[in-house]
């Protein structure tokens, strides 16, 4: 048990509109363990930022919005807890990276004011303690001349240099989760590979988990241990890298495996034909079923579960797994190496 | 920020010269002049032209604006020959007084329009929310002269709690000096904070859907934290502008608000320069003005460099 600091269990986001009922996340399960990088990959659309922003308590407080399930840390239920217990576990015991680091600075405080703020309400310190531990932190994240760089506000960092001042304060009060949010789609390429670098870096140094949203299978390969799939709310296939990479089961892994172009290889790219389904009218059955190459009688009719494929942790929820593999070339034309799939 | 200020203040010097210009001529296209205004009844040509020779009325228009402008850059603002004062004693007399009902205006406005405003952008289309634009509404479309009468009527003169007008000032009784203002300030202070409040609540609502306050709710900060820390100051930026147009209207405004309470202002100075054609008086009293509203805005320019990092002098 307690290898996991978190387990979530079933959870379903559900917006409630005017138009009928949104069902963004509905019914995932995973885990995190401890110190490990789990990437959580998918199309715009498919629940991912809703499912981190659900176990933050960020979304769920209008009344419009209704999530149920269990998300537990510690083997407690942060959905159970009162606004005031998040606010203690926000930012202290898990962390958010968000998105866009242009706008996810307040533009009225300098960047050190903002950091040592974690540390002030958190940890109860004294002004200064916590600037100093600003300034650290902006070291740790390799901002160099940090003493002068956390006098300075957003608009003079350049946007890698606000994303590691992200980076610096989602660690300020060293939590045992991150949960990033697509951190570096906003970046440049060479500025994307430094904020992973740097991301593995913390991990290895201070054995933080962290949980990382991205649509980039470039950067699950780069940086993961395990990785989550998921499409139009659920988790289709789970594993570690290796299993994703070069043994994916799921056709839809397949299919996104394929639309990534490497560099070396001169294929025609395969792109998933169709759209994702619409969350507000999900089809009984599969929601794959309109794009898979494979559909079958069943994948209309009932829902597949995801269940152990191969080995406990590589999952999968897809009748094929049931039915027997199609040949392994009329999905994928070939299986590919994970270091390649920049 | 010094060097800002200074070239802020040279530029407003033609500014001033073309008020100077706008002021001067458009008080003399009003039919009548000083002399009409001073003999009345005791009107004949001859003793007009006499009083114009004696003030220098004769000369040419064009004679006598230069003369002016050149007395005033001296620092002489000539000489209310209605009054027998000085321009210049006559309008220090009064300036405090405006000065005061324009900062107690401004005060009340934003001592009501900040929390209303923030509470209606928190309270989307609640009762309050709709409760507060219905009064923001109101605030904005009643003209104060209205609001001002109906106060003295019910406040004065039915539960008399305030005088209905006349002034006190502030060193012979600071309570008297503040009764026989609020009434006059509340008057002018309501369409200026109903438009702040409106303001307040549209930017709190864009502020607070910016992702640097969804940041700071992952940081853990509570909901009170993240609006009097997180949101308020980004927010204001657009409130203050709004301020500051304000108060310049509300200058303009107190002419009418003096009147009806009898507060002997710049604005009912001018009033009375008008009606009686006090040339030189009327001048002073519209180039005073003018530069109020010049260094109004400079303060205002000065405030959002506190507001927001991103502006630097």
């Amino acid at each position: 048990m307690s290898e996991y600091i978190m387990e979530v269990n079933d959870l379903k986001t559900h917006f409630h509109t005017k138009t009928g009922v949104v069902k963004a996340v509905d019914g995932v399960n995973f885990k995190v363990k401890k110190g490990e990088i789990l990437g959580i990959v998918g199309e715009s659309g498919c629940g991912k930022s809703v499912t981190s922003q659900s176990i933050m308590r960020l979304v769920g407080s209008k009344s419009s919005e209704h999530v149920s399930g269990e998300v537990r840390y510690h083997g407690e239920d942060l959905l159970l807890k009162t606004e005031r217990e998040m606010e203690k576990i926000r930012g202290k015991d898990i962390s958010m990276v968000f998105q866009d680091p242009m706008t996810s600075l307040n533009p009225a405080y300098n960047v050190g004011t903002q950091i040592a703020e974690m540390p002030e309400i958190h940890e109860k310190k004294p002004k200064k303690a916590a600037w100093k531990r600003a300034v650290e932190m902006l070291t740790k994240v390799g901002i160099p001349s940090s003493e002068k760089r956390a006098h300075q506000y957003p608009h003079q960092y350049s946007g890698g240099m606000r994303q590691r001042g992200v980076i610096a304060m989602s660690l300020a009060c060293d939590p045992d989760l991150i949960i990033a949010d697509e951190p570096t789609t906003a970046l440049d390429v060479t500025i994307q590979a430094q904020v992973l670098d740097l991301l593995r870096k913390l991990r290895d140094d201070t054995g933080t988990a962290i949980m990382m949203i991205t649509h980039d299978l470039g950067v699950v390969a780069e940086l993961c241990d395990r990785v989550a799939v998921m499409y139009a709310g659920k988790i289709v296939e789970e594993g570690t890298i290796e299993d994703i990479f070069d043994r994916p089961k799921h056709p839809y892994t397949k299919g996104l495996l394929n639309s990534v172009p490497r560099p070396g290889r001169r294929e025609r790219l395969q792109p998933i034909e169709g759209q994702p389904p619409n969350l507000q009218n999900l089809p009984q059955g599969c929601r794959f079923q309109d794009r898979c190459p494979f559909v079958m009688d069943k994948c209309l009719a009932q829902q597949p579960e995801l269940l152990p494929a191969e080995s406990e942790q590589h999952t999968v929820a897809c009748w094929l797994e049931e039915e027997g593999q199609p040949d392994g070339d009329r999905g994928t034309r070939k299986n590919r190496q994970p270091e390649e799939a920049l | 920020m010094i060097s800002y200020i200074i070239k802020r203040l040279l530029i407003s010097i033609p500014v001033l010269f073309g008020i100077s210009i706008l002021a001067f001529f458009l008080v003399r296209l009003v039919p009548g002049d000083t002399v009409t205004a001073m003999l009345g009844n005791n009107y004949t040509p001859e003793r007009a032209e006499a009083l114009r020779a004696k003030y220098g009325l004769d000369e040419s228009v064009l004679t006598q604006y230069v003369l002016w402008l050149k007395n005033v850059l001296q620092g002489d603002f000539g000489y209310s020959h209605f009054t027998n004062t000085p321009v210049l004693q006559a309008i220090l007399i009064r300036l405090p007084i405006t000065i005061e009902l324009a900062v107690l205006s401004v005060v009340i406005a934003v001592i009501l329009a900040i929390p209303l405003g923030t509470i209606s952008a928190l309270k989307r289309n609640s009762k309050f929310d709709y409760g507060a634009s219905f009064a923001g509404m109101l605030g904005i479309s009643i003209p104060n002269f209205w609001l001002g009468t109906l106060m003295i009527l019910f406040f004065s003169l039915y539960a008399g709690w305030f005088p209905s007008g006349g002034f006190v000032g502030l060193y012979e009784s600071v309570w008297g000096n503040l009764r026989s203002m609020i009434l006059p300030a509340i008057a002018l202070g309501t369409a200026v904070g109903a438009v702040a409040m409106r303001m307040t609540r549209s930017s709190m609502l864009e502020v607070t859907n910016q992702d640097y306050i969804k940041m700071a709710r992952a940081k853990g900060v509570s909901k009170r934290r993240m609006i009097m820390r997180h949101a308020l100051k980004n927010a204001l930026v657009p409130v203050v502008t709004v301020l500051g147009i304000q108060t310049g209207y509300l200058l303009g405004g107190s002419v009418v608000v003096e009147q009806i309470f009898g507060l002997p202002g710049v604005g009912q100075l001018s009033l009375q320069a008008i009606t009686n054609r006090d040339y030189a008086l009327l001048q002073g009293t519209i180039l005073f003005i003018a530069s109020a509203f010049v260094i109004i805005n400079l303060i205002v320019d000065i405030i959002y460099g506190f507001l927001d990092p991103q502006i630097r002098y």
